[in-house]
Formats: C-alpha cells, sequence, structure tokens
C-alpha cells in the first residue's frame, strides 16, 4: 500500500512527545484498524510507543500490536522485554495483562517465552492472573501443537484450582487442547459440579458440555432397563437372555443432575440450552421433563435464539414427545415469524401431533398465511406425515389435502397432489373415488410435477378406475407433444401400463404415444419408449423378458415412509453447531455410548493425604511452590467474597475446609523458613527430604507384604533380597534428589549389572583425531533434577593437543534445554577426558542437536535418548504399584504377549533385561512369576509402571502403564525387543 | 471459539471489523451477503451459514448485522448470546445501537470488543466491569477530555473482575441511594376473526435501576409469587432462595439491569385488555376493496390504555388505498405495503375507527388470504397479571435507600387475524 502523506503526518505525531498527540495518532490508527484499512506501514511508528508512560495510549498500542506483530514479527520482537518485565510487576493486573498481550502476539519464536510466561501465571497468587495463564493455554497451542505435552501439565494444575473464576476458563483450554484426557477430570469432577452455580455464564457452557461427555463415558445409562425393554420388544428372542439389573444411579452421576438443574433458570440461553441437553443425554426418563418449560421460554427470546432451539426441540420431540405436548401452543405459528422459523415450528407440531391433539394442529395448519412459497410445501409436506403417522386422522387429512386441490394457487395443489399420491400409495383400494377426482384435475393443473404425479397415481391403480384411466390416456395422447419431459415420462408408463392391463381398449393409442416419443427430441424419451415397446409389445424377437412385463410394471411398490429430517439426529451432542448443521464440524468432541459396565468410580474420590505417599505426588519443586501459592489466596478469598459466598456456596467453602486441614501440617514448615536465612529453595528440599524419610519409614513400619509372605512362602526369598538391594538404594537416591548441593557419591546399585551402552558422538575421522563417545550415566544429574545425565568422554588421538572444547550454539525442540559440560581448555594428545552434561528432553525422544566445537573446528552432533533413559527410578510397595496401576488403565495402559529368548528364561535374566533397557528399579512381587518395575520419567515425573508376567514355555506378557502414551508405547517397544533377542 | 466480528448495515457494507484469533478476510462475509440479497427480509437471513472453511453465525438486531466467524465447534447459542450481548453494550454505552453510533465511537466500540473476548472466549462481558476499564462518554466528560486532554481509560485498577461478585464494581458512593424496579407485562396473543382467543400468555420482566452506596443485599418479596409460573434471572439472584422462600435475594449490580423474566402461569385466564371489530373485504369482481377497523377497550381494570396502535402488512396487490380515521392519524408505505394507524390514547365513550375502501392493481386476483393486524399498546400502573411487589429489604449497610416500584403492561406480540 502506497504510504500516503497521511500516513506520515501520523508517524510524525507519534514521534512527538506530548502524549496528547499520541494519542490522537493511535486513535486514529486504531479506527483504521476497526473499519479494516491497512496500517500495517506505521508498524516501527507505534511500536516504539510500547512503553508510552500514558495508559490509554499504551493500551491502544497494544490493541495495534496484537493485530499486526503477525505480520511484522521481527519488528514485534522488539516490544516483548517490555511485556516480560510487566510479567514481573507487583500488580496483578499488570501482570495479567502483560500475559494476555505476550499470548496474543502470534510469533512462533517466543514460543518458549510464552510456555515460560504461563508456566509461572499458572502459580501465581492471584485467581485473575491464573485465569489469564488458562486462556492463555490455547492461543500456545494453535501457535505450536507441539507443545501440547506440556501445556497438558499447565492445565492439569489449573485444573485443580479451587476458584470460580478459574475453573471455566481452563476447562475451555482442557477443551481445546486435551479434550480426550478425560482421566484429568476424575480428580476435580466433584469439585466443578460444587462450583458450577457461581462460575461465570460463559464458563458454565463451556463446563458443562465437557461433563456431559464425562458422564457419558463414567456413568451407566439411567434408562437402560427400559431401553432394553423396547429392544426386547422388537426382538423376541433376545428376551431370553437379557436379565434385568437393577439400575442404581452413582451418587456422583446424581450430583451433576442435582446441581446444573437450577441453571435452568439462567437468563443466558446458552446456558440453559447447555442444561437442557445435558438432561436430555444423561437423566432418567422421568426427570427429563423439566427442561421443556426453560426451552419454551427461549422461544421467547430473539429470533435466532428461536431457530436453534427450535432445531434442537425438533429433535427432542422425536424422542421424548410427552415433554413438550403441554407446550403445544408455543409452537403455533405467527404470520410475523421469519421463514425458517415456521418451517421449524411445523416440524415440531408435526412431531408432536397425536391422536387427542390432531384436529387443533390441523386447524392451525389451515390458519396459516399462504404468503410464502416455501412454507406452504412445508405445510403440506407436515399434514402428510401426521397422515401417515396418525391412522386415525388419515381420512381427515386426505380430505383436506383434496379440498386444497381446488386452491387458486398452484403451487398448493401441485404440493397437495405429491402429497396425496404418497398418501394413497398406503391405501389405494378405499381411495378410488380421489383417484377420480385427481384424474379429472388434469385438465387443469399446470404443474409439472402435479401431472407426473396424477399419472403415474392412475397408472399405478389403474384397476380401481377402469373407466376413466383410458380416457386420461387419450386426453394425454393428444397433448402429449407440448409437455414437460417428466410428464411425458409418465405417459408413457401410465401406457405401458393401462397395455398390460386393459389392452383391449388402448392398443392404438400405447401405440400412438409411443409412436410420439420416438421421434420426441429428449433422448430419454426415445430411450424410454424404445424400450418399453421391446417390453410389452410382443413380437417374435422379443425375448424372455416380455413374459414379465407385468410383473416388472405393476409390481407391489412399498409406501414411501415419510420421516421427519430430525430423526436420529441426537448421536450428535445436542445444544452442538454440528447437530444444527446435522454434519460434524471440526473439532467437535462425539458424544460417546454410555459404557457397558460402569469404570471405577473411585477414581473421583480426592486422596486423604496418606493414603498415597506424598513424594509420589509432589516431589519436584514446582509443585511445591503451588501449594505455597495457593495458600495465602485462600485466605484472600474468603476474606474478599464476604456475603455471597455465605448464601451460595456453602458447597465450595465445604470443600476447602477439607484442604485446610491438609495445609496444617505446612503450616509449621513456613514459620521455620522465617527463622533460618538461607536460601529458601535449599531449605524446601531439605524439609520435603525430611518428609519424605518420615513417609518412608511411615511405610517401612507399614510392614511391606513381601516380608511377611517369605516366611510363609519360602521360595519367595531371594525376591524379598532383591526387594532390599534395590528399595533401600533407591530410598538413598531419593535423598540424593533433594538435597543436590551435597557430594554423595551414588550407590552403586542403582545401576543394572550390566554395562552401560556407549554411543558415538563423533568419530575420530570426522573429529580430525578428536573422537568422541557418549553414555546415559543414569545418575542424577545435580544441577538439575529434570535433565537426564549424559557422560561425555572425549579422546584425543591427534597428534596435537586439543584446545578449548566446549558446546555452541545448542538447536533444541521447543522446551528442551541443555545445561552444558564446563568448557574444557586443553586436552592433550592421547590423553582422555569425561565430563557430564545435562539434558531436558521434555520426556521426548527427540535428539538434543548443537555443536561442539575445538578452538579450530565446530562439529554437529546430535543426542538421541532411548526411551528407556528418559526416566529415573522411584521406589513403591506392591500395593502402592497396584494402586497406581489401577489408576492408569485404559488408554494407559499397553500389553504384548511375547515369549522370551532362551536365556533369558528366569527371573534374574528378566530383571536384568528390563533395567537395561529402562532406568526403572523393581518393585517387590509375592509372586515369582511376575516382575514388576516402577519409574517416573525425569522431566514431568509421570508414573512409569512395568510388569512381566512370565508363564510357561517361555510365554509372557508384558505391561507398560504410562500416562504419556508414546513413552509408553516405545518402553514396550524396546523392552520387548530386549527380552526376545 | 469466536474467530472474527463484522458489523454489516443493511445494504451490506462492512462497517467494523474485529479478529480475536488470525485475522480472517472480509471476502467471508460474501456468503452472508449472497443468503441476504436471497432472503426477503432480514429476519429471513439464515442465523448460521455454512462455508467451506467458517461457519457463520450472524443475528439481525436494531437494524444491523452482527455477523460472527467461527472455525471450529462452539454452541451455536453461545455466540448469539454473545452477539446480543454486544448489542447492548453499545445500546448501553452509547444509549442506542445504530451505525452511526458505532461509527462515531469507533476506537471505543473497537477497545470494548477487545476487552469483551480474549482469544474468542468471553472475559468481560458484565457491564459494570467493562465500564470500569473504559468509561461511557458523556457530554460533560467529553468536554472536558477535549479541553484538558485526559481519557476514557479508566487509570484505577479495577477490581470487578476480581472478586467473587464480578458484576458489582466496588467503592460505590452516591449522596442519594435509590432503588426502582419497574415490572413491565407483556401480552403476546393471537385472537382469531371472531375475537375468540386462540393463544394468549403474559410476560414479564423486572427491571431494576439501583443506585445504592457500598455493597447493599437486596431482599425483594412479592404478594403472589405463586402468580409466576417459570422463571430466569440475573446472575447475582440467589437461585437457592428462590426455591425455598420465593423471594429475590441478591446483591445488586451498579445501574439499570434486568432482574428476572418471568412467565405467568399458563391456567390463569390472561385479561385481553382491547377488542378489534374488522373486516376486510374484496369484492370478487373489479379491482376493489373495502377495510372497516374498530378498537375497544375490554378488561382494563379501570385503567386507560395508551399509545394504541395497529399494524398492517396488506397485500402485495393493493395498489392504493383510501381511508379515514375518526381518531388519531394513519400513515402507508405503497412500497413495503405497511399501513400504521396511530391512535394513541383509547376513548370508551367514543371509540375510534378506520375505514375506507383499498384498490387493487389492474387484473390482480383477489388476495388468498387477509392481512392479519397487530396490535400495540400500553397501560400505566398496571401489571395485567395481578402480580405485586410486597416489599423490599436491605441489608448489608446503614443508610436509608429510597425505593419504588412502577408497573406496565404492553402489547406484545398481539395479533388479530382477519
Amino acid at each position: 500500500p502506497s504510504s500516503s502523506p497521511r500516513h506520515d503526518d501520523l508517524k510524525e505525531m507519534l514521534d512527538s512527545n506530548k502524549d496528547s498527540l499520541k494519542l490522537e495518532a493511535m486513535k486514529r490508527i486504531v479506527a483504521m484498524i476497526a473499519r479494516g484499512k491497512n496500517a500495517s506501514d506505521l508498524f516501527p511508528a507505534v511500536v516504539k510507543n510500547v512503553a508510552c508512560k500514558n495508559i490509554e495510549v499504551k493500551k491502544l498500542v497494544y490493541v495495534y500490536l496484537v493485530r499486526y506483530a503477525e505480520e511484522q514479527q521481527d519488528l514485534a520482537l522488539l516490544s516483548i522485554s517490555t511485556f516480560q518485565r510487566g510479567l514481573k510487576d507487583p500488580n496483578q493486573l499488570i501482570r495479567a495483562s502483560a500475559l494476555r498481550v505476550l499470548s496474543s502476539i502470534r510469533v512462533t519464536i517466543i514460543v518458549p517465552i510464552m510456555m515460560l510466561a504461563i508456566k509461572e501465571a499458572a502459580s501465581d497468587m492471584s485467581p485473575y492472573v491464573r485465569k489469564t495463564a488458562a486462556h492463555a493455554i490455547p492461543k500456545l497451542y494453535s501457535l505450536d501443537p507441539e507443545q501440547k505435552d506440556c501445556l497438558i501439565e499447565v492445565i492439569e494444575k489449573l485444573l485443580a484450582d479451587k476458584t470460580t473464576l478459574v475453573a471455566g476458563s481452563v476447562v475451555m483450554a482442557f477443551e481445546e487442547v486435551c479434550p480426550e484426557r478425560i482421566d484429568l477430570i476424575h480428580k476435580n469432577y466433584r469439585k466443578l459440579c460444587n462450583l458450577l452455580i457461581d462460575v461465570e455464564e460463559w464458563g458454565q457452557v463451556v463446563i458443562i458440555n465437557m461433563l456431559t461427555r464425562y458422564a457419558r463415558t463414567q456413568f451407566l445409562n439411567p434408562n437402560m432397563n427400559e431401553d432394553k425393554e423396547e429392544k426386547e420388544k422388537k426382538k423376541t428372542e433376545a428376551t431370553a437372555i437379557v436379565k434385568r439389573k437393577p439400575y442404581v444411579m452413582d451418587p456422583d452421576h446424581r450430583l451433576l443432575l442435582r446441581n446444573t438443574k437450577p441453571l435452568l433458570q439462567s437468563r443466558n440461553a446458552a446456558v440453559v440450552m447447555a442444561v437442557a441437553q445435558l438432561y436430555f443425554h444423561l437423566a432418567p426418563k422421568a426427570e427429563v421433563g423439566v427442561i421443556a418449560k426453560a426451552l419454551v421460554r427461549l422461544m421467547r427470546s430473539h429470533s435466532e435464539v428461536q431457530y436453534v432451539v427450535l432445531q434442537n426441540v425438533a429433535t427432542m420431540s422425536i424422542k421424548r414427545r410427552g415433554m413438550f405436548e403441554p407446550y403445544l401452543k408455543s409452537f403455533y405459528i405467527r404470520s410475523t415469524d421469519p421463514t425458517q422459523i415456521k418451517v421449524l415450528k411445523l416440524e415440531v407440531l408435526t412431531n408432536l401431533a397425536n391422536e387427542t391433539n390432531i384436529s387443533t394442529i390441523l386447524r392451525e395448519f389451515q390458519d396459516d398465511h399462504f404468503n410464502d412459497k416455501d412454507f406452504v410445501a412445508a405445510t403440506i409436506q407436515a399434514i402428510g406425515r401426521c397422515a401417515t403417522n396418525i391412522g386415525e386422522v388419515r381420512d381427515t387429512c386426505l380430505n383436506g389435502l383434496v379440498q386444497l386441490l381446488s386452491n387458486r394457487d398452484e403451487l398448493v395443489v401441485a404440493e397437495s397432489v405429491v402429497v396425496i399420491k404418497k398418501l394413497l400409495q398406503m391405501q389405494p383400494e378405499q381411495h378410488s373415488d380421489i383417484i377420480k377426482h385427481m384424474a379429472k384435475l388434469t385438465d387443469n393443473i399446470q404443474v409439472p410435477m402435479a401431472r407426473a404425479s396424477i399419472l403415474w397415481l392412475i397408472g399405478e391403480y389403474c384397476e380401481h378406475v377402469p373407466k376413466i384411466a383410458p380416457d386420461v390416456l387419450r386426453k394425454m395422447a393428444k397433448t402429449f407433444t407440448n409437455e414437460e419431459d417428466i410428464v411425458k415420462l409418465q405417459i408413457i408408463n401410465l401406457a405401458a401400463k393401462l397395455y398390460l392391463t386393459n389392452s383391449k381398449q388402448t392398443k392404438l393409442l400405447t401405440q400412438y404415444v409411443l409412436n410420439l416419443a420416438k421421434y420426441d427430441q429428449n433422448y430419454d424419451i426415445r430411450d424410454r419408449a424404445r424400450f418399453i415397446r421391446q417390453l410389452i409389445v410382443p413380437t417374435d424377437k422379443s425375448g424372455a423378458l416380455s413374459k414379465y412385463a407385468k410383473k416388472l410394471f405393476l409390481a407391489l411398490k412399498p409406501a414411501p415412509v415419510l420421516e421427519s429430517p430430525f430423526k436420529d439426529r441426537d448421536h450428535f451432542q445436542l445444544g452442538s453447531l454440528s447437530h444444527l448443521l446435522n454434519a460434524k464440524a471440526g473439532g467437535y468432541q462425539v458424544l460417546p455410548d454410555w459404557p457397558e459396565a460402569a469404570p471405577d468410580p473411585s477414581v473421583r474420590n480426592v486422596e486423604v493425604k496418606e493414603s498415597v505417599p506424598e513424594w509420589t505426588k509432589c516431589s519436584s519443586r514446582e509443585k511445591r511452590k503451588e501449594k505455597k501459592a495457593d495458600k495465602p489466596f485462600y485466605s484472600d478469598s474468603e476474606g474478599e467474597s464476604g456475603p455471597t459466598e455465605s448464601a451460595d456456596s456453602d458447597t465450595a467453602s465445604g470443600s476447602e475446609s477439607g484442604s485446610g486441614s491438609e495445609e496444617s501440617g505446612s503450616g509449621s514448615e513456613s514459620e521455620e523458613s522465617n527463622e533460618e536465612s538461607e536460601s529458601a529453595s535449599e531449605e524446601d528440599e531439605e524439609e520435603e527430604g525430611k518428609k519424605k524419610k518420615k513417609n518412608v519409614e511411615k511405610i517401612k513400619a507399614r510392614k511391606p507384604v513381601p516380608e511377611s509372605e517369605s516366611d510363609s512362602q519360602p521360595n519367595t526369598i531371594a525376591s524379598v533380597q532383591v526387594f532390599d538391594t534395590i528399595c533401600k538404594p533407591a530410598w538413598l537416591y531419593m535423598q540424593f534428589l533433594l538435597n543436590p548441593p551435597l557430594p554423595v557419591s551414588v550407590p552403586q546399585t542403582i545401576i543394572p549389572s550390566g554395562n552401560l551402552k556407549t554411543y558415538e558422538l563423533l568419530h575420530r575421522i570426522t573429529g580430525e583425531g578428536l573422537s568422541v563417545e557418549y553414555c546415559f550415566s543414569r545418575q542424577p544429574f545435580s544441577p538439575d533434577p529434570h535433565m537426564v545425565a549424559v557422560k561425555i568422554q572425549f579422546t584425543n588421538s591427534a597428534t596435537s593437543e586439543a584446545k578449548s572444547l566446549h558446546v555452541e550454539d545448542a538447536k533444541l525442540q521447543s522446551g528442551m534445554r541443555i545445561k552444558e559440560f564446563p568448557e574444557i581448555e586443553v586436552l592433550p594428545a592421547g590423553e582422555t577426558i569425561s565430563v557430564v552434561m545435562g539434558i531436558d528432553f521434555c520426556d521426548s525422544t527427540q535428539a538434543a542437536n548443537f555443536q561442539l566445537c575445538t578452538h579450530t573446528r565446530k562439529f554437529f552432533v546430535s543426542i538421541q535418548p532411548p526411551v528407556g533413559e528418559l526416566m529415573m527410578p522411584i521406589f513403591m510397595t506392591e500395593n502402592e504399584f497396584k494402586k497406581e496401576q489401577g489408576q492408569l488403565m485404559g488408554m494407559n495402559e499397553i500389553t504384548e504377549k511375547l515369549t522370551l529368548e532362551e536365556k533369558c528364561q528366569g527371573e534374574h535374566a528378566v530383571v536384568q533385561r528390563v533395567t537395561t533397557a529402562a532406568n526403572l528399579s523393581r518393585v517387590p512381587c509375592g509372586s515369582d512369576k511376575e516382575c514388576r518395575f516402577a519409574g517416573k520419567t525425569v522431566t514431568s515425573g509421570s508414573l512409569v509402571l512395568v510388569s512381566v508376567v512370565t508363564k510357561e514355555d517361555g510365554a509372557a506378557q508384558l505391561t507398560v502403564n504410562c500416562e504419556k502414551m508414546v513413552i509408553g508405547t516405545m518402553l514396550v517397544k524396546d523392552i520387548h525387543q530386549a527380552l526376545t533377542q | 471459539m469466536i474467530n472474527s466480528l463484522f458489523l454489516i448495515n443493511p445494504s451490506g457494507e462492512i462497517f467494523l471489523e474485529k479478529h480475536w484469533k488470525s485475522v480472517v478476510s472480509r471476502s467471508v462475509c460474501d456468503y452472508f451477503l449472497e443468503a441476504k440479497e436471497k432472503a426477503l427480509e432480514p429476519e429471513d437471513v439464515p442465523p448460521v451459514i455454512h462455508t467451506p472453511h467458517h461457519y457463520l453465525i450472524s443475528i439481525y438486531r436494531d437494524k444491523l448485522f452482527f455477523l460472527s466467524v467461527i472455525q471450529t465447534e462452539v454452541p451455536p447459542l453461545f455466540v448469539i448470546e454473545f452477539l446480543h450481548r454486544v448489542a447492548e453494550m453499545i445500546q448501553d454505552y452509547f444509549g442506542e445501537c445504530s451505525e452511526t453510533v458505532v461509527k462515531d465511537h469507533m476506537v471505543m466500540v473497537y477497545e470494548l470488543l477487545e476487552e469483551m473476548l480474549d482469544n474468542g472466549f468471553p472475559l468481560a462481558t458484565e457491564s459494570n466491569v467493562l465500564k470500569e476499564m473504559i468509561r461511557p462518554p458523556t457530554i460533560l466528560r467529553s468536554v472536558v477530555n477535549t479541553l484538558t486532554g485526559t481519557s476514557n481509560v479508566g487509570d484505577t485498577l479495577l477490581t470487578g473482575q476480581l472478586s467473587t461478585i464480578p458484576w458489582r464494581r466496588a467503592g460505590v458512593r452516591y449522596t442519594n441511594n435509590e432503588a426502582y424496579f419497574d415490572v413491565v407485562e407483556e401480552i403476546d396473543a393471537i385472537l382469531d376473526q371472531s375475537g375468540t382467543t386462540v393463544f394468549a400468555e403474559i410476560q414479564g420482566v423486572v427491571e431494576a435501576c439501583v443506585k445504592l452506596s457500598g455493597m447493599p443485599d437486596l431482599t425483594l418479596s412479592f404478594m403472589n409469587p405463586r402468580l409466576l409460573d417459570d422463571v430466569s434471572f440475573h446472575p447475582c439472584v440467589r437461585y437457592k432462595l428462590w426455591e425455598s422462600e420465593r423471594v429475590l435475594s441478591f446483591i445488586p449490580p451498579d445501574g439499570n439491569f434486568t432482574l428476572m423474566t418471568y412467565h405467568v402461569n399458563a391456567q390463569n385466564l390472561v385479561a385481553i385488555p382491547v377488542y378489534v371489530k374488522q373486516s376486510i373485504s374484496f369484492f370478487e369482481c373489479g379491482s376493489d376493496g373495502r377495510l372497516d377497523v374498530t378498537v375497544g377497550p375490554k378488561q382494563t381494570m379501570g385503567k386507560t390504555v395508551e399509545g394504541v396502535m395497529v399494524t398492517v402488512h396488506l397485500p402485495k396487490t393493493i395498489l392504493s388505498i383510501n381511508l379515514t380515521a375518526t381518531q388519531g392519524s394513519y400513515t402507508y408505505d405503497n412500497g413495503t405495503k405497511l399501513l400504521v394507524w396511530d391512535i394513541g390514547k383509547l376513548n370508551p365513550q367514543k371509540l375510534p375507527n378506520l375505514r375506507g375502501s383499498l384498490s387493487l392493481q389492474a387484473g390482480a386476483p383477489k388476495p388468498e388470504e387477509n392481512p392479519s393486524l397487530n396490535i400495540d399498546l400500553k397501560i400505566q400502573q398496571l401489571a395485567i397479571s395481578g402480580l405485586k411487589v410486597n416489599r423490599l429489604d436491605m441489608f448489608g449497610e446503614k443508610y436509608k435507600p429510597f425505593k419504588g416500584v412502577k408497573y406496565i403492561t404492553k402489547a406484545g406480540k398481539f395479533q388479530v387475524r382477519t
């Protein structure tokens, strides 16, 4: 675009020192944007003002940035530091708005910065900032879908948030990023149900829709017995097999129904619709009725709302007709309704029609105003449908339609003929007088479709009107040449049928018609004529088919089914866009069918502290931090909430009091940290270590199962030994993790007895004498427990010394981090040196690429970890193992059958091979047929559980449970290979 | 969720666009404009249009189209409800929602839209919160602003979004504390030719104007809450107390808001305040017809019926009309064939009448159907259902507020078939 002089003066104004001039310029620029005019050439001039002191100018600059940053990525980067500063501001609103703008700038380069900012904000003490973080998640996801795993962690954390402010936004993020991760909802389900009424309206809609899907996967169909009955009626054979189970509703299912019901009274149509669909999909039949009144209320809202509601009512009224019958009058049609509303109301009225109300409905149909073409057609079709559905009124309807045949409007007549044709097909024998009446119409009616219908009807039922039919054919033969094509085809049909039934009277006429058709301009008609002549007129050449001509033409034809276009549309979740369009829209989540058997309901139990050793849950520092951050916030919100809370959300405060007691333990800690002036983080970890010690002791005190069993079963002694050797160091290892600064020599026992596999990083020849190898040392990387330690060994086989060996220019997948080894100043010729570097692979097997530099050369190298190295061992008792395994079922469980290699049969061999393949520790087990291993991923701390059950003849079954499915799958492959080769 | 918004005037001009995600070219509106061309009336444009890459969800309101662009699954009502909120917000800020108003306040509307959605998901839709962030213009303020160069953007830190009662701003102070409630009822009815009621029901709404300092906690109770059959509430109303005690208990937003809407129990017979005697006929031969309409009071509970207006969509084949009204005046637009008879107050002693001849286009057949009459009316100081407010109590603050209740009955969709 040409930069007009006007833009020049805008630039001048933006460069001036006066805020008022800047403001004026920005206003004009934003107005340009609003009108859709291009203002991108002003970007450099505008971005300079991003740090402007004037709040209004600043706001407008933000508005501009968000609009154009995507197009001017390089320049946009200039503004990033301002927002990064804003993220640290003591004022929560400034933090939030900085995050909001930062995350709205769609520039790929800043993805890592965004990720970091989101993570930080997710543990901010202000719920408003946390809400903003939740909003930022889908933004980052759409910018870089590879961040999914990291984002899921943030979502998981925010889902645990107990404020109404965050709930709606985080569920929205959940729906956009990982709607399939229904397992994340379990623990938060009851909380979401209880908070729901206090969440803002938009959040309510999102939560309710999500919970509908959730409930469909977790609970049993409350109508299963009734539905079965229906099926039984259809399939009598099945009756014997199906036994009725008494249905008991899960209390959580009830909780959802109970807590959503008051929202039917919301002023927001979307909320009401969301609750209505929830009830329709989840409630027992007897309770669904409550939604009708609310939906009928929405019918008085704006016409667009009516339109959507009517679509849904149309679908619902097919399945649950009784529900809307009392509100029949609300669906009466007004002349002022827009056409699409009229047509939908008609649809609903038709669905609601039954023996008792049909007369009122028909009267309503007749009263309708025939000034709208589409609507007329729809009305007449609706009458037809009523007639087919309700036997009692078929005659009334038919009579009504026949009356319409004398209507002055040809369209009305034509449409009626078409519908009558369909109706008559059902009982032709009783209605020969109507057929006669219609035969007369051929003189007047001109609409081709109607003429064709009449002719077809007469041909089809010519035996009922034996006298009239030939006469109609005679008239038609006269006008044949002037008819439309569809009429001509039906004339030929009529002729053929009459020829077959009444050849005496019509033989000549038929031949006349066929002759006319033979020379028609339309080849369809010529073809048809030729075909029919061959078929019906017997000649010596005519084939075997002509014998069957009568059967071909006068076969009994099935009556057409007139059914609602809304039938079966409820396989789409009601209220959704997909339902409205009757086509799957992008991003639509399928509403699953009810499960046959209910999954374990205990997954929704919110755990009391003792049940799971704490350290498996919050061993990382971040999680500790979150806890700390939460604490002031609770007291905060309680102070703020004052009067409303007391009335509305006693449930919320109830659940909080439970967590309050949980907090009491950590209370003493904070006191300690006040006294001691050491750095907080270290202190924290130490503190945690103590706690862990306590916990481990507690577990020991509880007497692990294998020990007790060992008395009775002598053959388990071996396993107990293993338990001892593995679990003790594991404990030490934990300690080490928690106190990284201590120069502890890591117990060797943790490393499997097999040698560590070394990989080549740089070959001697490419490296010009410098060869580099690496191995995964399986030792915790002390500077950062989230990194995998990689031991790198340099060998200088050149003749001269290598200087300043260091890492440079790491090209990492987003999220990955590298902790370089300290630079090696000199490596004399012939010497070897080992260093350790840390890499955070982000729990993925993506390679870390970087450059290895000497004083003269740079080499591109890459380290790719086998999946087994992405985890570290953790200690677990048998019971805990079982419990955790029970929670990682379904998609998180991968099972594979395999045959153990000969050398590998035997417990010891299995243990060795598995621990070589993956950095896991053994879990004690009562049976010698089964070996269990546990670990967690280094970055995210997700549990990895492996069990190998051996059977006879070397057959075995390998099971891996891990919530990171990719890791699980790859691990299965690796272990499988280790055990079979 | 919501990608973009376009405001389009009836002639199809796009005069404002706002994008909350990546920019969507305005050419996407072509699909909508095409549908608009096909539709006879603006109301007939389908609210949801499916295009190859996007879904268009639109509303028609105040003679403007609000068109939103959607890319993935989202409940259509969610979008429609939001679009209506946008229109209400404009109305609330600038006193009316029209093309001129939006064009005059382009920047402010744009800023408001920016605040209302974040990444297409609603962030702040409460008027109280928005007004704290972006102050609505007043004449005085705009004068001051031009003189001093100060701004409309709130520079105090807003707190509404942070509290658990997001609809009320904090720190409200008034010298005169007042709370007014308007009970407005609308009669929706269809009467047939003979004047029998085919269908009638009453919709009510309680509009509030509350200007109270601090954090007042109000309780509004009715004499006869049983009349209310179906209710919907502003989010501030506590559902549970309504369920158990049938009182409205709430901490009000500051300023004007709709407290509740209700529907009166269908079992109660609806009083129809006026009757209409009408005859519209066309002669079988020739191209003439006659129209004769009289309106009179029926069940008015002793109140005066005001603002009576009769609107008729005459058949398309009408060429011209020649009518005389005994009271009020009529206007007729030959383009739209819309006849509006503005009667005003109804005087029981002297009933207003409109009569005269209609002439059809030469050769046109007699219209198949007679047009129906739409009636408009207003009755002050009466809630036709008989609903009465009992009392209003205030807790949580010490001052004595000034309280008031007003009742009005109006015609809603009041139609007489002929």
